[in-house]
């Protein structure tokens, strides 16, 4: 994704300078109630179909990115010019009114050439205004000169040729304003999810060159509150071998559960929670029962048996594919093979 | 793609004129082949107070539905003239799902969801009135969990509503505060209602029947709310509880023996009266502690201050399955009694003297009905002396009466 980031900006520097000449990111839009009808309308992209973004608008990148049926992502963030978004250590940073985060969902034709033949599906926009953060999912056309509000969802199909070279067929979900708020939603307040200090802390291609995203915001003046750089938690990458099966397996959970299984999050009836800070080893599901799985439980006793993947819940869910039983419940129609993998392992390794 | 209707109601939405939807008014769904996506968008951008009215017909969903705009009524035509059915399903792990204060759901089916039919989480005043939830191929461990499923919601009133096939609990109320749950029928499911982690609840002049167990009263540790307590189960009936456990095993309604009548697990300050229960093969009555270990300081594992009285025994006991068979056959002998109590205390002091006041069970029946403690903490500390206590007369007592649930969206004639 760092690649195609890269080789897309120089593209749009070649097509012509476009950020000298592009009106600027439109804060008035932002700022209304209602919802633009079209992506362009915000101004947030100079080069929308090649993601490049407008000035003032940042790319940045999870450490640990959340599995949506494989898609590739862009994901940046605007704040109106001169603010700045207040550290957490743990929680996501708390971006002034006005600002925007912005992800696109996108398959390349064929994933072992990732710059190449990119489809945009999807753009979602959480726009923080003054009656809280909401969410609003564009689906781009055809052409991809555009996208187009979509509050009900929509569902269509999409392929690619995954890294393995095999063909691979789904129905993209487009999520409807609902099932945003489905994970979004933290003490009964719309919150983002992504741009915490742990999951932000690592070296990213910028269009300048690699750079320590926590040094960008700091060197840019995005951010107030942060401590010096070497006291930012960081989490470990899932395909990291270099760090420990508990520290990855920690951090995918974090990002792909734990928004909602938290006592403030809408998996709270569970009693499972799995933030990345959680010590509880019940709440963590060892040899925790199910309360309301039904047969999501799978004919099995406990969300984690230490050491035994086969027997353990979690797992069960995550490799399935059936609506009355998948984990996660929204985002995803096909089985994230490595981070089942991750877990199997980590699962087994459990004392 | 969008018809007509759903352009129109999205046309005003955006463009914030309200004449069309504002408050109170409503807003009629075509019979349109897309009603998945004009439904849904009616769900969205409906005014605050808006009811939406769903023609006669039956609809096919592929994807689940989701209400979270607050005090939106959902009407259909009626509970088997409008049914939405989720057949096909192939996202969403409920049919519909409500996250908004003040909903009202009537008139309509929901039918086949391979989850959950109707979820509530988190809302005050939930209404489920005259709703059918069901899975039309009859038992079967790969239906649906839950039929009608609020959870984490206050005042929540669940009327005439008729629940069948779930491979949970047809109607289940979790971790949930001032509930009323009357006049509905739950039949061919694991558990017919199931009343979990909950305070305040009446659960009155229902039907439950050919379910594992009729009406079941639970606690459950490592839970954000417990201490299930002051639950009333009255003018029931919860007869010929008939059919095989098919929950999956995990789940503790799998452990229900087949043929249980009212069954009380854990809680406190649960009154049972007036109810009628018979041809349960297991028991008709049974009071026990939560039967697994557990890693929770705060949970309290037994059923203190129950109160069983004035109730009608039929047949009973005379088959009885699963737990029951293996731990309670052994000590009665068949048939099993009308009323079962495991004897489970706090301690020494009470498996000799009894609870303390305030953690004892009361039972009042009519003469003849037959009881047994089966003093299973008792027989640990003194297995020479193992036996159980037949005399229904040692468990005399009451508990104070409490005042019936009223709840604020019946106040308000909504």
């Amino acid at each position: 994704m760092r690649v195609l980031y890269s080789v897309l900006v120089a593209l749009s520097l070649i097509t012509g300078s476009l950020t000298a000449t592009a009106a600027p990111v439109n804060d008035e839009t932002i700022l209304q109630p209602r919802p633009a009808r079209l992506l362009s309308d915000y101004n947030l992209f100079v080069g929308a179909s090649a993601q490049t973004p407008n000035v003032g608008v940042h790319p940045f990148a999870l450490r640990q990115p959340l599995f949506t049926d494989y898609a590739h992502k862009f994901r940046f963030f605007y704040m109106p010019a001169g603010s700045k978004a207040q550290y957490s250590e743990t929680e996501v940073f708390d971006l002034p009114v006005g600002s925007v985060l912005v992800k696109t969902f996108a398959y390349p034709a064929d994933f072992r050439k990732p710059a190449e033949n990119i489809r945009l599906v999807e753009t979602r926009l959480l726009i923080h205004q003054k009656s809280g953060w909401n969410a609003w999912a564009y689906v781009w056309n055809e052409d991809q000169s555009d996208a187009v509000l979509k509050v009900a969802g929509k569902s269509f199909p999409v392929s690619w040729i995954d890294s393995a070279g095999e063909t691979q067929n789904i129905t993209y979900g487009v999520p409807n304003k609902n099932q945003c708020k489905g994970c979004h939603i933290l003490a009964k307040k719309f919150t983002p999810i992504g741009p915490k200090a742990r999951n932000l802390n690592f070296e990213f291609g910028y269009p300048g060159g690699e750079e320590n995203q926590m040094a960008y915001w700091l060197r840019n003046e995005l951010l107030t509150g942060a401590p010096p750089l070497d006291k930012i938690p960081t989490v470990a990458a899932l395909e990291d071998t270099s760090a420990s099966l508990d520290k990855r397996a920690r951090a995918y959970l974090d990002i792909n559960c734990a928004h909602c299984h938290r006592l403030e999050g809408p998996a709270s009836t569970s009693g499972l929670f799995l933030t990345y800070s959680e010590t509880n080893q019940a709440a963590l599901g060892y040899r925790k029962r199910p309360v309301a799985a039904g047969r999501g439980s799978g004919d099995l006793h406990f969300d984690i048996v230490p050491g035994d993947p086969d027997t353990s819940i979690l797992i069960f869910r995550m490799a399935s594919t059936d609506p009355g039983i998948m984990m996660p419940e929204l985002g995803r129609s096909v089985v994230h093979s490595e981070g089942v993998a991750l877990l199997r392992a980590w699962i087994k390794g459990l004392p | 793609m969008r018809s007509t209707i759903g352009a129109l109601v999205f046309y005003l939405a955006v463009m914030g004129c309200s004449a069309a939807n504002a408050a109170g008014s409503i807003i009629k769904i075509g019979p349109a082949a897309d009603i998945q996506e004009t439904l849904q968008e009616a769900l969205i951008l409906a005014e605050p107070g808006s009811t939406i009215l769903i023609p006669e017909g039956l609809f096919q969903f592929t994807g689940a539905l989701s209400l979270d705009v607050p005090n939106i009524t959902v009407r259909g035509a009626g509970r088997d003239k409008t049914i939405l059915s989720f057949k096909g399903q192939i996202s969403g792990s409920e049919g519909l799902l409500i996250t908004s204060d003040g909903a009202r759901i009537e008139a309509l089916a929901i039918e086949d969801t391979p989850g959950d039919g109707i979820k509530a989480k988190g809302v005050d005043q939930i209404s489920i009135i005259d709703v059918r939830v069901e899975w039309t191929n009859g038992p079967d461990a790969k239906n649906g969990s839950y039929g009608v499923y609020p959870v984490e919601s206050k005042n929540v009133l669940i009327d005439r509503t008729l629940v069948r096939g779930a491979s949970d609990a047809g109607i289940y109320v979790g971790q949930s505060q001032q509930i009323i749950v009357r006049n509905s029928v739950a039949e061919f499911n694991v558990a017919g209602i199931e009343i979990e982690n909950s305070y305040f609840a009446d659960v009155h002049d229902n039907i439950s029947t050919h379910n594992t167990g009729g009406i079941l009263i639970f606690d459950l540790p490592n839970l954000p709310q417990k201490g299930g307590h002051s639950i009333r189960v009255y003018n029931n009936k919860s007869i010929a509880n008939d059919t095989a456990n098919f929950a999956p095993p995990g789940n503790i309604v799998g452990t229900v023996p087949r043929g249980t009548g009212i069954m009380v697990m854990s809680n406190h300050d649960v009154e049972v009266y007036g109810n009628e229960m018979g041809e349960n093969p297991t028991v008709n009555m049974l009071i026990v502690a939560y039967p697994n270990e557990f890693d929770d300081d705060g949970f309290n594992p037994l059923a203190q201050n129950i109160y069983v009285h004035d109730n009608i025994y039929g047949r009973g006991g005379w088959d009885p399955d699963g737990a029951a068979k293996e731990q309670i056959l052994p000590k009665t002998g068949l048939p099993l009694p009308d009323i079962i109590w495991d004897g489970a205390v706090d301690g020494v002091w009470s498996a000799f003297f009894g609870p303390n006041s305030g953690d004892a069970i009361h039972i009042k029946e009519k003469e003849g009905t037959s009881f047994a403690n089966l003093d299973f903490v008792y027989d640990m500390i003194v297995p020479w002396d193992a036996g159980i206590d037949r005399d229904i007369t040692n468990y005399g007592g009451s508990i104070p009466p409490r005042e019936a649930i009223i709840l604020p969206q019946e106040k308000t004639g909504n």
